[in-house]
């Protein structure tokens, strides 16, 4: 990337080459990083403008607070890469933790098992028709956000039960720390971590890139291009449950409200940190920072207080929108 | 010899596939209202019926402006934003009387379209990511506008468009519905506009290869869609009697894609169905009174209508194979 030899074929475009070169740096860089970048900048205006923010207990509060959209985000980070969108995450999200409060009734294998079982089903019935039916992501799991609260609502009498955490390992789980971190946030960083590695050093990881970069490509190269596009869902839909489930852990029962908008928290949060909706460039490093960053935007409004929460809706709209032109702009100048 | 045989030998799958795809709506309505004669005490009734297109003129209205959208191949997720925006403003406004408090409400919800044409027309974001930033950020808007607070409204003429019928027989916002229904045909079927929308949604490349101004098209479409989904903002508005910014057009576009589905206009593009988006949203309508009036849980009749939108996808879906 750094050494470029100039071609014959190349010659006309090695003349701009150096001041070219630069700026397609700059480029890379921002898109790579920007998400990064604007994070820091945010958390030094907030430190600077609230004595409270830097606070153990503010920060422990934001990476808690950001450990279930991040795993969300991570699974929905694989998904974009394809190409594809989920937009049935929050629904899962619900149903992870309905299913997980009914399940820790018989332990804490049950808190987490019911709730990815679900998860698998649920991503290999939307996988499987984008996959295999070739069917619209968009719409399959459009569909899916629909009938999986459906399915919520059908399992809690219509949203009237909540079922409560009995089981005490899962509210460990949920609600305990080592060293001041959340053992949630300890699951998440897991997760991303190997989630990277996957995504760099993994056939299936290169194989998500390259579909997304082009499917057709993909396909004459001979990538099992429905088998990744599954694959990609099914973990989204298990990312999704899991995080619900936890999520259930951690407030000690299982909502069947709660989730409904996440998606679009996390699509924002995977775009935000550089991953091209159109697939094929991105990372779960940027997916984290993106998390981040709308986590601290969110603690800031409310450390104004007088500010309200669609104040934030505002904000995190307006941010994405921002975003998303900057990222559409540098990427057709780093086309030319 | 080759148009002939081709013609003869059209498997009869296809052909089945082909007819489905072209009347399956009309087809589902009719079969649902048949259901309805047999299984459902009271549903052939004019009451029952003025109920339901009552009900209905909110998504159909959305899903005129969707329909247009989708056609060069876009979406717009923002629509339950800008209902949200034109409730928040119309009690802003109704002190100076229904049609300025009206004209208002149409502008400020159709800015929100602006802003989504310019980013997909101009800059070139893709729509559905572009339209979520405002589905997110417009209902914000209509909420800090509305001070988070429901308002009542009282004007005669907003309440009248909700609730009165011309002559006592055929309601206002349903008359509404019919003229836009009409005006929106119109326009797709024998404007230059119309003809250059399913062009651009066809190949877009091509189109702006042949001089189309591809980039005013684009920003027209939202802004269309957005004055339509004003539109049912507005007599969502004088339905409740209530500017309701937080809940009002929630989930709406997910309705709106599905009526335009089902009415057998494709996502990718390249037609558009008005006549078929109507019959879809008369469809959903249909399906979701039946639900409620045997009493089926809403949990299920999710469930239920999830299987509609993936059945009338697939079923779309196999048009471009077949073609």
């Amino acid at each position: 990337m750094t050494a470029i030899e100039p071609s014959a074929s190349q010659s006309s475009e090695s003349l701009a080459s150096d001041a070219q070169l630069a700026r397609e740096r700059v480029v890379s860089v921002v898109q790579s990083y920007g998400a990064a970048i604007v994070l820091a900048l945010l958390v030094v205006i907030a430190s600077i403008s609230f004595p409270t923010f830097l606070t153990p207990n503010n920060l422990t509060n934001i990476a808690t607070q950001s450990s279930f959209p991040l795993i969300v985000a991570i699974g929905m980070t694989f998904v974009i890469l394809t190409g594809g969108i989920d937009l049935s995450v929050g629904s899962v999200f619900a149903l992870g933790g309905v299913l997980g409060a009914m399940g820790s009734q018989s332990g804490v294998g049950g808190t987490f098992l019911l709730p990815i079982v679900a998860g698998v089903v649920i991503g290999a019935i939307q996988g499987g028709l984008v996959a295999y039916a070739g069917m619209a992501p968009f719409i399959v799991t459009l569909a899916g956000l629909l009938a999986v609260r459906g399915l919520v609502l059908a399992v809690t009498n219509a949203g009237s039960n909540t079922p409560l955490i009995t089981d005490p390992v899962t509210s460990v789980i949920g609600q305990g720390k080592v060293l001041g971190v959340s053992y949630t946030v300890l699951i998440a960083l897991v997760l991303l971590a190997a989630g990277v590695v996957l995504l760099a050093r993994s056939r299936g990881g290169q194989s998500i890139l390259a579909i997304g970069g082009s499917e057709s490509a993909a396909t004459l190269m001979g990538l099992p291009v429905a088998r990744v596009k599954f694959v990609v869902y099914v973990v989204s839909g298990v990312c999704a449950a899991l995080a619900g489930s936890l999520n259930a852990a951690y407030s000690s029962s299982g909502v069947p409200t709660v989730g409904v908008g996440l998606e679009l928290s996390a699509i924002s949060a995977v775009v935000i940190g550089g991953t091209l909706l159109s697939g094929g460039k991105g990372s779960l490093i940027g997916t984290l920072a993106g998390v981040l960053l709308l986590a601290v935007i969110q603690n800031m409004i409310n450390q104004v207080g007088s500010l309200t929460s669609s104040v934030q809706a505002v904000v995190s709209g307006g941010f994405l929108a921002v975003v998303v032109i900057i990222q559409t702009v540098l990427a057709r100048s780093q086309r030319l | 010899m080759t148009q002939g045989t081709v013609t003869i030998a059209l498997p009869r799958r296809a052909a089945m596939l082909s007819v489905l795809q072209r009347y399956g709506v009309y087809l589902a309505i009719l079969l649902i209202l048949l259901f309805n004669l047999v299984a459902t005490p009271h549903f052939f009734e004019l009451d029952n019926f003025r109920t339901q297109f009552v009900q209905v003129v909110p998504v159909l209205i959305v899903a005129l402006g969707m329909a247009l959208v989708i056609g060069t191949e876009g979406i717009d997720l923002s629509v339950g934003g800008v209902m949200a925006m034109s409730a928040a403003v119309v009690p802003l406004y109704i002190g100076y009387g229904f049609l300025p408090a009206v004209l208002v409400a149409v502008v400020a919800g159709t800015l929100i379209g602006v802003v989504n044409g310019a980013m997909v027309a101009f800059i070139g974001v893709q729509p559905i990511v572009a339209t979520l930033s405002l589905m997110v950020a417009g209902r914000g808007l209509a909420l800090l506008i509305a001070n988070e607070q429901l308002v009542s409204v009282t004007d005669p003429g907003i309440l009248a468009l909700g609730r009165d019928s011309l002559v006592g027989a055929v309601p206002y916002s349903v008359i509404v519905a019919i003229v836009l229904v009409l005006v929106i045909a119109l326009v797709v079927n024998r404007t230059t506009f119309g003809k250059q929308l399913v062009a651009i949604g066809g190949n877009r490349r091509a189109a702006a290869l042949s001089g189309l101004p591809v980039k005013r098209i684009l920003l027209l479409v939202y802004i269309l869609c957005a004055a339509l989904a004003s539109i049912a903002g507005i007599i969502g508005t004088a339905r409740l009697g209530a500017s309701v910014p937080s809940t009002l057009g929630n989930l709406i576009e997910l309705a709106a894609i599905t009526a335009v589905v089902v009415g057998g206009t494709p996502l990718t593009g390249g037609q558009v169905k008005i006549a078929g988006t109507v019959a879809g949203a008369l469809l959903l309508q249909f399906i979701s009174a039946t639900l409620i009036k045997h009493n089926v849980p809403d949990a299920y009749s999710q469930i239920f209508q999830a299987a509609i939108i993936l059945i009338a996808v697939y079923i779309q879906r196999g048009r471009a194979v077949t073609r």
